[in-house]
């Protein structure tokens, strides 16, 4: 292309458009995709010349090639900077392939194989005296009731504390909480469990294991999570809804009670769900507190009970006798956890959407 | 001690006189269909007159207002007019004791509602605030709160013990004083934030006056309304100062000359002063023939 | 006394008798929230208390008495090593990803499909732990055997790839893996929550120069989000700490301080490692675990801490 030579303006416009050594085009709109899949056939073709063929490989070598494929194209087409952009656009769209693929990985497995160790005698008999064989009914039965009571001890002190904090409380106390709410979320959740532990053998003497010290343990670990959350609801409730409460006389007290917290209601429950989902799949905890037992035990104040994360643990760490079997249990153990954590977030989230109060 | 002396003053006689105007009322129906002397009579004794003598307000260290001393009278419409940050806003919320409810916010002088020191060691300030309602510049009805509940909040809040039917005339009475008992008479059971912000704010007026306060705050009610809905605010004010005594925070002058009959001036003298009143007196006088210089300035467009 | 608060009577409703009736409600109520609250730190307090207590007796026995005959310092010091080095890997690999990850979702993606994304990547915290213990010895593992076989041949030389190549993948690098998968969502929550929050009018600077999105996103939201982005790569790794369970299963442990990664000689976490312990222990074991526990507790904490004071002192900025 020859620019007209008199016109020097109309050269630099042109040149600028043409982003410093390109020919001042534009790659068409599906060129990332066609990049992209260029490159995954190129590299299954050097793989199955080379011989070992696999998805993960391709993917990988495949995302590489590609964006170097996107650059030295675009680079050519529309210039550096712009072939900069595109690179690091593939790039980016990579890691977040990357990312998702264990997600993907994991819910196949899970479904995969825990299928494969689902029975009716899974969820309707318990472990006592099986050596090969037997279900997982006392382990869902133990999950239901050391989770339940965790919320139980959890939910009042935890929204009481949100309510403390957001209503009542003033300048260095409040910051102070924050801060050790803060500290709280910080415990790893075996040192949750020593705790526990160490709590009931002080008392009690060394190698008690109950259900109620799980939920203990775990309440632990629930309890910042629902003053956090707790407290950004808190948050939003505008202040001036207070006010018109006060300016009918109301007292304090009623006026958190009826008027702050059915508005901030959904937000609440919602909350609360997504921090019971969050501790129901803890297994450290629980193995320090509630020990390992087959026989079904639904009194947490006697005596071990079973879980689902821990049962699963134990079925893969000391397999019967029929090894595969062992597996399959753990695995369908590990399919009904991540399965009630689900069904919990989808509730939680439609109970949000249905009984949000719209404040305008 | 200061208890027993009010209990004297106020005692059996005022109570059953009360007690007449109500059962007369609540017999008589809508109060616009029958005039009852008696009803009317007993109705106005319910406005009482609220006077502060030197009263000073502080965020903190700072002051915002110094040195108001003024009377509002009953049965009338006090306008509280200025520039913007004057203090009028921070003054009236120190009337129903809400100023104390910001960290850090004192209050210095006398206040008192009719003859009593609302800020008595004694006083409860949620009790003060049963007598003395306010209605915000932004409609604020409970969201999560049918039209029903929102006008009774403040008989739930309080007592608790209260019939149905009993419930239920308050709330007919208090929606037909407001002008809203029409509009809505067939949605009672909606929430409260289906209405058009006219009629929130109406349900809002309708909210704080269930309770029978004695007197009736505003803060700027039409500020967020389009000038139909407040023509009708206007309309209903000059209806309620029958019952209440009505101070009315405004920016809009156009509105203290048509509503109200007292107008109090208030101004600063620099940004960082605190806000000062500088003239009181009957609207027709504020605004023809001031005293002060500051007010004819102000009244006239010079400033503000 | 049925109208009594509806009557106009000033003196009564003034009077210190109907305060008395709220001023109890209010007290009572007050009272439970302060005791809520207080009970928070008494749950804290009680943590050091307790775990101090109990781990006290191993702190202060003699290598002799101990089970493995050494010295807590020396016992405790590989585990620490090994908590450290899989913390520190995961961190490694999870923040790049969980940076790429926010700047698509907040500035690449169109609002539907980023919206969806993100509830995508939160939803890799709701998997429970064992399940990623269980994956991760039973799908990834063996995936990375060939992986690790190729690291030992070409880049064998290097301490961290020196092998020999474990043939079950039970090893630091699957479990750094892993980990990272865990704390992606964490970190990538903290990022896309700053990036999000770049002042419009930054943005807007660059690009009326003519920036593309990738220069505007370099000069204006990568530096803004910085000091965000770093103490939520602190978070990440006080979770990547504490994590007990995906490594208790997956990694193949033998004890010594090593960089190897690829191996099947590794040294153990804390956490995991009191997991693997406690159910059989008694005595005296149980002590030195809960001591290693407390251990563990004081690392997060000073992680968590460096984590705030980096986002307290950009604030102050």
């Amino acid at each position: 292309m020859t620019p007209p030579a008199d016109n020097a303006a109309a050269l630099s416009t042109r040149s600028v458009l043409a982003g410093e050594g390109g020919r001042g085009g534009t790659l068409p709109g599906w060129a990332p995709y066609g990049a992209f899949l260029g490159a995954l056939v190129f590299c299954a073709a050097v793989e199955a010349a080379l011989g070992w063929f696999t998805i993960a490989l391709m993917l990988a070598f495949g995302a590489l090639v590609a964006i170097v494929a996107i650059y030295t194209w675009s680079r050519a087409v529309e210039g550096r900077r712009r072939a900069k952009d595109r690179a690091v656009t593939m790039a980016i769209a990579s890691a977040l392939g990357l990312s998702m693929a264990p997600l993907i990985s994991v819910l196949y497995e899970v479904v995969k194989r825990g299928v494969q160790g689902l029975s009716w005698e899974f969820f309707t008999s318990d472990a006592r005296g099986a050596v090969t064989g037997g279900g997982a009914e006392h382990a869902i039965v133990g999950t239901l009731v050391i989770t339940g009571c965790a919320v139980v001890i959890s939910v009042p002190i935890g929204i009481m504390a949100a309510i403390y904090m957001n209503e009542y409380g003033r300048g260095p106390l409040r910051r102070a909480l924050t801060f050790f709410v803060d500290v709280m979320t910080g415990i790893p959740s075996i040192v949750a469990g020593l705790f526990a532990y160490a709590l009931f053998e002080l008392f009690l003497g060394p190698g008690i294991q109950m259900g109620i010290m799980g939920s203990i343990a775990l309440s632990v670990l629930m309890i910042p999570i629902v003053i956090r959350s707790s407290e950004e609801v808190l948050k939003i409730v505008p202040n001036h809804l207070r006010e018109a409460a006060y300016a009918l006389g109301t007292p304090k007290w009623k006026t958190i009670v009826k008027v702050v917290l059915p508005t901030a209601f959904a937000g609440l429950v919602t909350g609360v769900m997504l921090a019971t989902a969050r501790i129901i799949g803890e297994t450290a905890p629980l193995l320090v507190t509630t020990g390992v037992v087959s026989s079904l035990n639904a009194n947490p104040f006697q005596g071990r009970m079973q879980n689902l994360a821990v049962y699963a643990y134990n079925e893969y760490r000391s397999p019967g006798v029929m090894k595969q079997a062992s597996y399959d249990r753990a695995w369908a153990a590990a399919l009904t956890l991540i399965a009630i954590v689900m069904i919990l977030n989808v509730i939680a989230r439609l109970v949000y959407r249905r009984y949000k109060t719209e404040i305008r | 001690m200061e208890g027993r002396k009010l209990r004297n003053m106020f005692g059996p006689q005022a109570r059953s006189q009360a007690e007449e105007g109500r059962n007369t009322m609540s017999q008589a129906g809508p109060v616009t269909e029958t005039s009852n002397q008696a009803g009317e009579a007993a109705l106005a004794r319910r406005a009482k007159t609220i006077e502060t003598k030197e009263v000073n307000l502080y965020y903190g260290a700072f002051q915002a207002v110094e040195g108001v001393s003024m009377t509002i009278e009953p049965n009338k419409v006090t306008a509280l007019i200025g520039s913007s940050g004057c203090g009028k806003t921070t003054f009236l919320r120190s009337l129903n004791r809400m100023h104390e409810l910001t960290p850090g916010a004192t209050v210095k002088g006398d206040i008192e509602l009719d003859g009593e020191d609302i800020y008595g060691a004694a006083v409860d300030p949620v009790a003060v605030r049963r007598l003395i309602g306010m209605v915000f510049q932004q409609p604020n009805p409970f969201p999560t709160m049918s039209i029903y509940d929102n006008v009774a909040a403040g008989l739930h809040f309080n007592s608790g013990k209260i019939s149905k039917s009993e419930k239920d005339a308050i709330v007919e009475k208090s929606l037909r004083g407001a002008h809203l008992w029409d509009e809505v008479k067939d949605r009672l059971d909606r929430p409260g934030s289906s209405l058009s912000g006219g009629q929130q704010q109406r349900l809002c007026i309708a909210r704080a006056t269930a309770v029978s306060p004695e007197v009736l705050l505003m803060d700027e009610p039409c500020s967020a309304l389009d000038p139909v809905a407040t023509l009708a605010i206007e309309d209903l004010i000059g209806e309620l100062k029958k019952e209440y005594t009505i101070a009315i925070v405004t920016h809009n002058m156009q509105q203290a000359a048509r509503a109200s009959d007292n107008t109090a001036f208030f101004n600063l003298e620099e940004s960082g002063k605190p806000g000062r009143l500088i003239e009181i007196g009957p609207t027709q006088e504020i605004f023809t023939k001031p005293k002060q210089q500051a007010t004819e300035d102000y009244v006239s467009g010079r400033f503000g | 006394m049925a109208h009594f608060d509806t009557t106009t009577n000033a003196g009564q409703l003034l009077a210190a008798a109907s305060g008395g009736r709220r001023r109890r409600g209010d007290r009572i109520f007050s009272n439970a929230a302060v005791v809520a609250a207080v009970t928070i730190l008494a749950l804290l307090a009680g943590v050091a208390v307790f775990l101090v207590t109990e781990g006290f007796p191993a702190l202060t026995a003699s290598a002799s008495e101990l089970p493995a005959h050494e010295s807590f310092i020396s016992y405790v010091a590989p585990l620490a090593f090994g908590t450290c080095l899989a913390g520190v890997l995961a961190m490694i690999i999870a923040v790049p990803l969980a940076v790429a990850v926010a700047l698509f979702i907040t500035h690449i993606a169109p609002p539907r499909i980023a919206m969806t994304l993100g509830y995508l990547v939160d939803l890799l915290a709701a998997i429970p732990s064992i399940i990623y213990g269980l994956w991760g010895i039973f799908v990834l593992g063996p995936a990375m055997v060939p992986v690790m076989k190729w690291l030992e041949a070409k880049l064998g030389f290097l301490p961290i790839f020196e092998g020999p190549a474990s043939i079950t993948g039970r090893t630091m690098l699957v479990v750094g893996l892993v980990l990272a998968v865990m704390i992606l969502p964490i970190v990538s929550a903290v990022a896309r929550e700053v990036f999000s929050q770049t002042p419009r009018k930054l943005q807007e600077g660059a690009q009326a120069l003519g920036a593309t999105r990738w220069e505007t996103i370099r000069t204006t939201v990568l530096p803004f989000g910085k000091s965000s982005v770093i103490s939520g790569a602190m978070l990440g790794l006080g979770r990547a700490l504490g994590e007990t369970m995906a490594v208790a299963i997956i990694l193949s442990v033998s004890g010594g301080v090593t960089f190897n990664l690829i191996s099947q000689a590794n040294p153990s976490t804390i956490a995991a490692n009191v997991a693997l312990n406690f159910p059989e222990s008694s005595g005296l074991t149980i002590n030195l675990l809960i001591a290693t526990g407390l251990v563990l507790f004081a690392i997060t904490l000073v992680t968590n801490f460096i984590a705030r004071l980096i986002i307290a002192r950009s604030d102050v900025q």
